[in-house]
Formats: C-alpha cells, sequence, structure tokens
C-alpha cells in the first residue's frame, strides 16, 4: 500500500505543483494584463459577431497574433500583451490556412466586399477555400426598407430574388470592421511596423496576384490617362459608386492615404498603369506628393 | 514483478475472467466507433481542401467540423481505446481480478455520453471557445472528468488489491496518466485565471499536458506490459522505465508554451519551454532505447506477429515524431514552421504514428488473449500497410507543404500564393488520409472477429515458447 501511495500519491503531487506553476499562476498573473493604450472593450453588435466568429470556428484558420517577424509586417505591428485584454476567449489561433485578421478591418475596409466575401469567397477571391457562409444571408424577393442588397456578381448570386444579410452576418462584418490596431506609443515596438517595404504593404498585396477581382482597373479610362490626378487621387481618397465599362461598382473603395506612403503609391499607381492590358505613363512621388496637399 | 507478466489463461471460463474480457471489448468496440467517426469526418475536412464548396451547409462547415474531428480523436477513440487496454493490463500484471465491474461499465457510459454531448454541441455551434482539444461545453467536460474519477478509483482499487509486492511499472504510467489528466480536466475548466492573455498560456498548457500526460503515459505504460508478454522476455532495463517515468513528468508540463512561440506570452515563458522541449529528448530517447533494446535480436519475430509490428512501429514514431516535437521548438525552425501545415503534420505523426499504433499494438496483443479469438493475418496485413502507407502520404505531404507554405510568407508573396501552392500537398493528405480511413474499416473488421466472430481460430499473438503452451 505504501508503495502505491508514494507512486501515485508521489508523482500527482509533484504534477499538481507543476500544473500550478506552468498553467494556473501564469494564467492568473495574465490574465491582470491592463489594456494598451486606445484598446476598447467592443460595443454590442460587435461582440454578438465575435461569438459567431467563435461558434463557427473561424480561427482554425485565421490567427489573431502578429509576430515580430518580417513576414508578418503585412498584417500589422506586432501584437503587445496589452491587446488581448478584453479577448476572452482568445483568438490567437495556431493555424494561418488563411491570411491574419488582426487589422483586417483596417486592410479591408468595405463591408460590401465583406459580404460578398462571406456569401462565397470566390466571388471575389477566386483561388480562395474559405468556406461559403450562404445560410448567414436571406434571399428575399423584394428588398425590405433600410436594408441593403449584397451586390453578387451574377455567377455567384441565386437565380432569383435578392440577397440581404443576417442578424449573424451583420454582426459578424462589425465585429470584422472593429479587428484594428491601436497605434503603439513611440518607443514601444512602433518602428518595427513602420519599417514594412512597399511589397510587403497590405495595398500591395491585395492587388499583386492576377486580374481577378480587378475588373475594375482593366481598362479604365483613369488608369489609362496620361493625366494621373484622377488615378492618384482614387488611391489617395477612396471611390465609391463609380461607373467604369457600363458597370456601376457600389462597393465603395477605401482611401489609403493614411496608410501609404508617396513611394507605396507610386509603386502601387505603376503596377496598375502595366498591367492587365493597360498602357498608363508612370507618375512620380512628386505628383503624389501635390496631389496629396490639395487635400480631397 | 515477473509473476505479473507472466503468461495468464486465455479466455478462461472464470466467471471474472470473461467480465474482464466484455469489459475490455465493449471499450474496444466503442473506441473503433470513434475512430471511424473522426477519420470519416477528418476525410470530408481534407477533401474540402479542394473543393470548399462541398457539403458547405452549418452543419457540415469547417470550423464546426474540425474540432469535431481533433476532439472526437481524443476523447472517444485514443482515450476510451488506451483506457480498455489499461484495465486488462492493469488486471493482469496485478495478478488479481477488477476492483468494480459496475464502475468500469459507468466509465465506459460516462466517456461515451461525454464525446457524443460534446459532438452535437460542436455542431450547432456551441463551443468554449476555439480551444484546441478543450472546445466542448464545460458542463460536458465535468462529463469527461467524471469518467476519469470513476476510471482512476477503478484501477487504483485494483492495484490496491495486488497479490504481487511490486508495483509493476505500467501501472506507474497508467495510474499516473490518469490522475494527471484529472488535475488537467480541472485547471482547464476553471475560469478565473483564463481572461484574454492569461488564457493564452493556460490554452498553452493544456493543449500539450493533455497529449503528453494522457496519451503518452498509457501508451508507454501498455508498452512495457505488452513487449514482455509478446516477446516472452523481461524489459531490457526496469530502472530505465522508472528514470523515464519521473523525468517524463517533470519536463512535459513545461513545455506547452511552445505553442505560442512570437505570441506576446512573457518571452521568459517562452524560452523556458523551448529549453524544456530538449530536455524532454531524455525521457523520449531513455524510454524508446528501453523498449528498441527489449526487442533486440528479435525483428525476425515481427514476421509472426502483426502486435510486435504494430508496436514497433509506435515505438519508432514516439521517437522520431516527439525529437521533430524538440527541432519545432526551436526559434529559427519555428519561424519558418509556426502556424503552417506542418504543424498538422506534426500533429498526427504523434497522435497517429504514435498513440494510435500503441493502441493498435495493444488491442492485438491482448484483445485475443482475453476472448480467445484472433484476427486473420490477411485483415492484419491489410490494416497494417494502409495505415502505414497512408500515413506516411499524409505526414510528408503535409511536411514538406507547410515548408513551402512558411517559405512563401518568408518571401513575402501575397498570401493567397501559399494557399494556392499548397494544393497539390492537400489533395497527397487526402490520399494518405483516404487510405487511413480504409485501414480503419478494416481494424473495424478485425475486431469483429477478435470479438464476436467465430470462436477457435485463436492463433495467439504470443511468441517463443509460450505459444505451444497457449495453443
Amino acid at each position: 500500500m505504501n508503495k502505491l501511495v508514494l507512486i501515485v500519491g508521489g508523482s500527482t503531487l509533484v504534477y499538481f505543483c507543476l500544473a500550478m506553476l506552468m498553467g494556473v499562476i501564469p494564467g492568473y498573473e495574465l490574465s491582470k494584463t491592463p489594456p494598451g493604450p486606445g484598446v476598447e472593450p467592443l460595443t454590442g453588435l460587435q461582440a454578438e459577431g465575435r461569438d459567431v466568429y467563435v461558434a463557427e470556428g473561424c480561427s482554425y484558420c485565421h490567427t489573431q497574433q502578429v509576430r515580430p517577424l518580417n513576414q508578418d509586417k503585412i498584417f500589422g505591428r506586432p501584437s503587445a500583451a496589452g491587446d488581448f485584454a478584453y479577448q476572452t476567449p482568445e483568438l490567437l489561433g495556431s493555424e494561418r490556412t488563411g491570411p491574419d485578421l488582426t487589422t483586417i478591418g483596417t486592410r479591408q475596409p468595405s463591408e460590401v466586399w465583406q459580404y460578398i466575401h462571406l456569401y462565397n469567397p470566390r466571388a471575389v477571391v477566386p483561388q480562395s477555400i474559405m468556406p461559403s457562409f450562404a445560410w448567414m444571408f436571406d434571399v428575399v424577393d423584394e428588398l425590405p426598407k433600410g436594408e441593403t442588397a449584397v451586390p453578387l456578381p451574377a455567377a455567384y448570386a441565386p437565380a432569383k430574388g435578392t440577397v440581404v444579410p443576417s442578424q449573424q452576418a451583420k454582426a459578424l462584418v462589425a465585429y470584422l470592421m472593429s479587428l484594428k490596431q491601436a497605434p503603439l506609443p513611440p518607443g514601444q515596438g512602433g518602428a518595427m511596423a513602420a519599417a514594412a517595404t512597399p511589397a510587403a504593404t497590405p495595398a500591395a498585396a491585395a492587388v499583386a496576384p492576377s486580374t481577378g477581382g480587378f475588373d475594375a482597373a482593366k481598362g479604365n479610362a483613369a488608369v489609362n490617362d496620361d493625366d494621373p490626378t484622377l488615378h492618384i487621387h482614387t488611391v489617395l481618397y477612396g471611390a465609391h459608386d463609380v461607373i467604369i465599362g457600363g458597370v456601376t461598382y457600389g462597393s465603395p473603395m477605401p482611401p489609403f492615404a493614411s496608410q501609404l506612403s508617396d513611394e507605396d503609391i507610386v509603386n502601387i499607381i505603376d503596377h496598375e498603369r502595366s498591367s492587365w492590358g493597360n498602357h498608363g505613363k508612370p507618375v512620380t512621388a512628386a505628383q503624389v506628393a501635390a496631389e496629396r496637399a490639395k487635400g480631397n | 514483478m515477473q509473476d505479473g507478466i507472466s503468461l495468464h489463461h486465455a479466455a478462461s471460463d472464470d466467471p471474472d475472467d470473461r467480465a474482464l474480457a466484455s469489459i475490455f471489448t465493449a471499450y474496444t468496440v466503442s473506441a473503433t466507433f470513434w475512430l471511424l467517426f473522426a477519420t470519416a469526418v477528418g476525410v470530408l475536412l481534407a477533401f474540402k481542401f479542394g473543393a470548399p464548396d462541398f457539403a458547405s451547409g452549418a452543419w457540415l462547415t469547417f470550423g464546426r467540423l474540425r474540432p469535431i474531428h481533433t476532439n472526437a480523436t481524443f476523447y472517444g477513440w485514443a482515450s476510451l481505446g488506451l483506457v480498455g487496454v489499461s484495465y486488462y493490463v492493469v488486471v493482469r500484471s496485478s495478478g488479481t481480478q477488477l476492483y468494480s465491474k459496475t464502475l468500469a461499465w459507468w466509465g465506459l457510459a460516462l466517456f461515451n455520453i461525454a464525446a457524443v454531448a460534446g459532438t452535437i454541441a460542436l455542431d450547432l455551434g456551441y463551443n468554449a471557445g476555439d480551444l484546441e482539444y478543450r472546445e466542448w461545453p464545460w458542463p460536458i467536460r465535468i462529463i469527461f472528468l467524471a469518467a476519469l474519477v470513476v476510471t482512476g478509483w477503478n484501477l487504483i482499487a485494483t492495484v490496491a488489491q495486488r497479490s504481487t509486492e511490486e508495483i509493476y511499472l505500467s501501472n506507474w504510467y497508467i495510474l499516473g496518466g490518469v490522475l494527471w489528466t484529472c488535475i488537467i480536466a480541472i485547471v482547464a475548466i476553471l475560469p478565473w485565471y483564463q481572461y484574454g492573455l492569461g488564457q493564452v498560456a493556460v490554452s498553452g498548457y493544456y493543449m500539450h499536458n493533455a497529449v503528453g500526460l494522457w496519451f503518452t503515459p498509457l501508451a508507454l505504460g501498455i508498452f512495457y506490459y505488452a513487449l514482455p508478454k509478446l516477446l516472452n522476455r523481461p524489459i531490457y532495463s526496469y530502472a530505465l522505465g522508472v528514470f523515464a517515468f519521473w523525468t517524463n513528468l517533470v519536463f512535459y508540463p513545461i513545455i506547452g508554451s511552445h505553442h505560442f512561440l512570437f505570441s506576446p506570452l512573457p518571452w521568459w515563458l517562452q524560452t523556458t519551454a523551448i529549453v524544456f522541449s530538449v530536455a524532454m529528448l531524455v525521457p523520449v530517447w531513455g524510454g524508446s532505447a528501453n523498449y528498441l533494446l527489449t526487442m533486440r535480436g528479435r525483428v525476425r519475430d515481427m514476421i509472426h506477429s502483426y502486435a510486435l509490428l504494430f508496436i514497433f512501429v509506435a515505438v519508432v514514431n514516439y521517437l522520431l515524431s516527439s525529437t521533430q516535437g524538440t527541432l519545432e521548438a526551436f526559434r529559427s525552425l519555428q519561424e519558418i514552421w509556426h502556424l503552417t501545415n506542418f504543424t498538422v503534420g506534426h500533429s498526427h505523426w504523434t497522435m497517429y504514428g504514435f498513440i494510435t499504433f500503441a493502441v493498435w499494438g495493444g488491442v492485438y496483443a491482448m484483445l485475443p488473449l482475453a476472448t480467445g479469438k484472433s484476427a486473420g493475418r490477411l485483415g492484419l496485413a491489410l490494416h497494417f500497410w494502409m495505415a502505414v502507407v497512408g500515413g506516411t502520404i499524409y505526414v510528408l505531404s503535409l511536411s514538406i507543404g507547410g515548408t513551402v507554405q512558411g517559405l512563401d510568407w518568408v518571401h513575402g508573396l501575397p498570401f493567397i500564393q501559399s494557399v494556392v501552392d499548397m494544393q497539390p500537398y492537400w489533395v497527397w493528405r487526402g490520399v494518405g488520409g483516404t487510405l487511413m480511413f480504409l485501414s480503419h474499416i478494416v481494424f473495424g473488421w478485425n475486431v469483429w472477429r477478435m470479438t464476436y466472430g467465430r470462436q477457435g481460430n485463436a492463433a495467439s499473438p504470443v511468441l517463443g515458447p509460450a505459444t505451444e503452451e497457449l495453443a
């Protein structure tokens, strides 16, 4: 009997101490981490959306942690302890089959894009393997007052009826929109994020892959015009309800003036002017600076 | 102590023996069902990587099925399988009868209730957060904890009434594993230290302890009984087994935070985890050496015993996959592999190559002794080779693919390129996974042969002089 007590009791006591040391005590201490400057709790609808995010297991493919590594710079500055103060259950994730979503509210701020993407990701990113969340949308015969239809491309839209987001989808998108990083005070690692190269900026990552989803930039008059003013203005300050080639683009294009330097914008504009059969003249940083100086 | 592992009469008419055989059978059959279910879900998930719009309703969406696959594998298949074999090992190596049949049946019911309820809850979108391996809502995890307590109570009481002076090494590992896991389950459920970053620390602790202090010790304990039994020779070094027991206990709980390298968890916690990940080489290499030296010179016997072959593969995979785990914990390699599919390859190498093969080895070694019926050689061969080839394809494809994925990120390619580049590797993963699933169907057939099948085909898995005695 004594042997049994020694082996079973002794090893369990050792394990109990180690569990306290490596699980409970770090958990207890870190649970007290105060929120970082500018880190706010979620509002009602955003919190509801976070529950949807958790229930559907989004974090099995999307991390919410930016590591202090070069390859993570496209997702924002490195995550800081204070970023997670209001995040229970935690959603750091262990796999990145899809991109990190720490700053998706900044990187892809168009609600309409998010709705189309949730309804069927392949409608906007043909190579995507994300599941469709079509069950979070309703198909109605007549658009209810105050609702906005999801402008799906014909190939992905239902045969008849109009697609509107359900409460679940609205909450989820409100949550995704809320995913932004509060800037760190100077001296707390902000410099690392600032060093991002043009190729690693969010807009470049979004533009680079192929023409898929970029029909609006293909053969666009503003892109091919020798006078780049409108083109530069659009990238700096965004656009909405633009008619290109007879198609009205209802989903807004986000402004990039506050996120991108003049050099980044030159790179993106030149890329657009030389891709998909476009032959616009390259622009200079001075032209961008001049347009920026004029303001919106 | 050799009394504990001496040959025992197979399939006797003694009512206690028959009760033990039916408990062992019920746990194994139950586990087999969970294996088939969990891996069918796994195959569907693998298919979705190539055809994301296939079976795309809410109940079959990836994010709900993924935790159903992992939890059913962990708490349905591996837990029930290991506990079933453990009951047989503990009773036989203690030279006594089971303390309580009722408790064993209660344990079986509770494990199954938890797994069924957990599966349904996850499919309806109720979870405790996307917290790896503890997604089940907390009331369901309390049912699982109750199953553990019942099992621990029964096993301890059985060892307490042993007829031998010593407590055989297997029972150290098995009893330890069950009791430590009770603590793990409690730590995971209590909420007071699990807010924000605090919960991240607990997740790191939990996800590795649930693997390394539950499945690992039970599997190792089963090896310590099955190998001497199959080979009819003692363990190479009893002392080395004891040494590995204590070092595994002390080092394993400290390494969990290596799942969160480069996260905002305190740097000292991450570094400590890396240091002890290296220290884990001590129990891993010590334990593996002990098993391999016990098998020394008997390689040819594997031709005659698939049970031995399954355990040999499990031991080799324990050695290799655990060593891989140590290497993966280095920051330089984590920079490339962390968050990629390489990790998924690693977790399947360990949970499949090591743990699942250990359960199969244990079942093939001992279920025929309990029931007096054995599986046919064709079934054993089909199961073994499809599982080995399938598992190898699975792990290789995700390890290579995960490396490509990580390098794509390092090279600053657009993110979607890493998804495109993974496609061929996901196809190969699906091929491997399908072979694995097919082998599980054969395993189901073999379990049927060993339990409800025809009497009188009892070719004993035990090798050496003992074979004649048993026949």
